[in-house]
């Protein structure tokens, strides 16, 4: 690396205060880009599903539908087969607008012009993860009681010397490990896909701006490995959302789960 | 050479969730090539798996970026 800049200046490897974009004022209440892109992101697909929905016939159009094939990915292979038949219905809404909202906001990720996307700021994934954490804590407690809830968190049949463990271990599980995880997973993968494309765009800009003679040529992969990510990111973005409701859906299921 | 040990330690917590990401896909290969008429439960159940594996390395590259 050292003979390749020693010509030109420094490369400067993308970072995460890259991910730091303010467009208007500074500080803790500075309009960043990732929350314009969040606004726009949320009034499309607000306007698409009400013209979606507008006039809704028992033989669905084209864009009808297509609609009904994501709700229904949704509501049956996610909503009825992992919560169950019985109690799956007052969840879908919570399902089926996390789950789109988080495939646009990572789609916006590989779209021309807005490539950023918003869930790879730290703060967007912690308010999905809160949403959830706070449905399925409510749900567990309305459905048990308080007391009931904390019962049943240590399976029956245990010796009484294992239960105090288990419990302090189940507890920690349900109320820091899983809105954490669920936190960071989203926000890792996006992040680290974007910075992974965000070093193959600048890598290969700088290699043919500043590389000598042959190292000009070591850009054509660098570009070609970004438009390959770019396809990998599509891919990665549609996963993300799912795993994020079928974990959201894993959690609530097991409050319904008379067993543990 | 300069460069960041944390993205080192990032490496090392990958190492874990790819041998473990290996063996929940080559056992769903497994079973799909077995009895394809399960692949749509299988498919859930591999997935599942996958994240809960894959934690560890998130949480691998959130701290090195938080220790770097």
């Amino acid at each position: 690396m050292t003979t390749v800049v020693s010509a030109a200046e420094e490369f400067v490897p993308p970072s995460a205060p890259d991910f730091w974009q303010p467009l208007v004022g500074d500080g803790a209440f500075a309009i960043t880009r990732s929350m314009i892109v969040m606004v726009l992101v949320t009034i499309g697909l607000a306007v698409v599903m009400m013209l979606a929905t507008r006039r809704l016939s028992v033989v669905p159009g084209r864009g009808q539908y297509r609609l009904e094939g994501v709700y229904g990915l949704v509501r049956n292979s996610i909503g009825r087969d992992i919560i169950g038949s019985d109690h799956f219905r007052p969840y879908v809404p919570l399902l089926f607008t996390l789950f789109t909202l988080i495939l646009l906001n990572n789609l916006m990720a590989i779209i021309p012009v807005v490539q950023f996307p918003t869930t790879s700021r730290i703060s967007f994934p912690i308010a999905f993860a809160l949403g959830v954490y706070v449905v399925y804590l409510v749900a567990g407690v309305r459905r048990r009681g308080l007391g009931g809830f904390l019962k049943n968190l240590v399976p029956s049949g245990l010796p009484f010397w294992v239960v105090p463990v288990v419990f302090i271990l189940e507890l920690v599980t349900f109320l820091i490990t899983r809105p954490v995880t669920l936190a960071l997973r989203l926000f890792g993968n996006m992040f680290a896909g974007h910075i992974l494309l965000l070093l193959f765009a600048v890598g290969g800009e700088f290699l043919l701006l500043n590389g000598d003679g042959l190292l000009k040529l070591v850009s054509i992969p660098a570009f070609f490995m970004f438009f390959l990510f770019s396809a990998f990111e599509i891919l990665i973005a549609f996963l993300q959302a799912y795993v994020f409701i079928l974990l959201a859906s894993v959690y609530i299921a097991e409050v319904y789960a008379d067993d543990h | 050479m300069e460069g960041n040990l944390a993205i080192i330690g990032y490496g090392l917590s990958a190492i874990g969730p790819g041998v473990g990401i290996g063996l929940i896909f080559a056992a769903y290969v497994a079973g799909v090539a077995r009895q394809p008429e399960v692949r749509g439960v299988l498919q859930t159940i591999a997935i599942l798996g996958f994240v809960l594996c894959e934690q560890l390395a998130i949480f691998g590259i959130a701290l090195a970026f938080v220790f770097s």
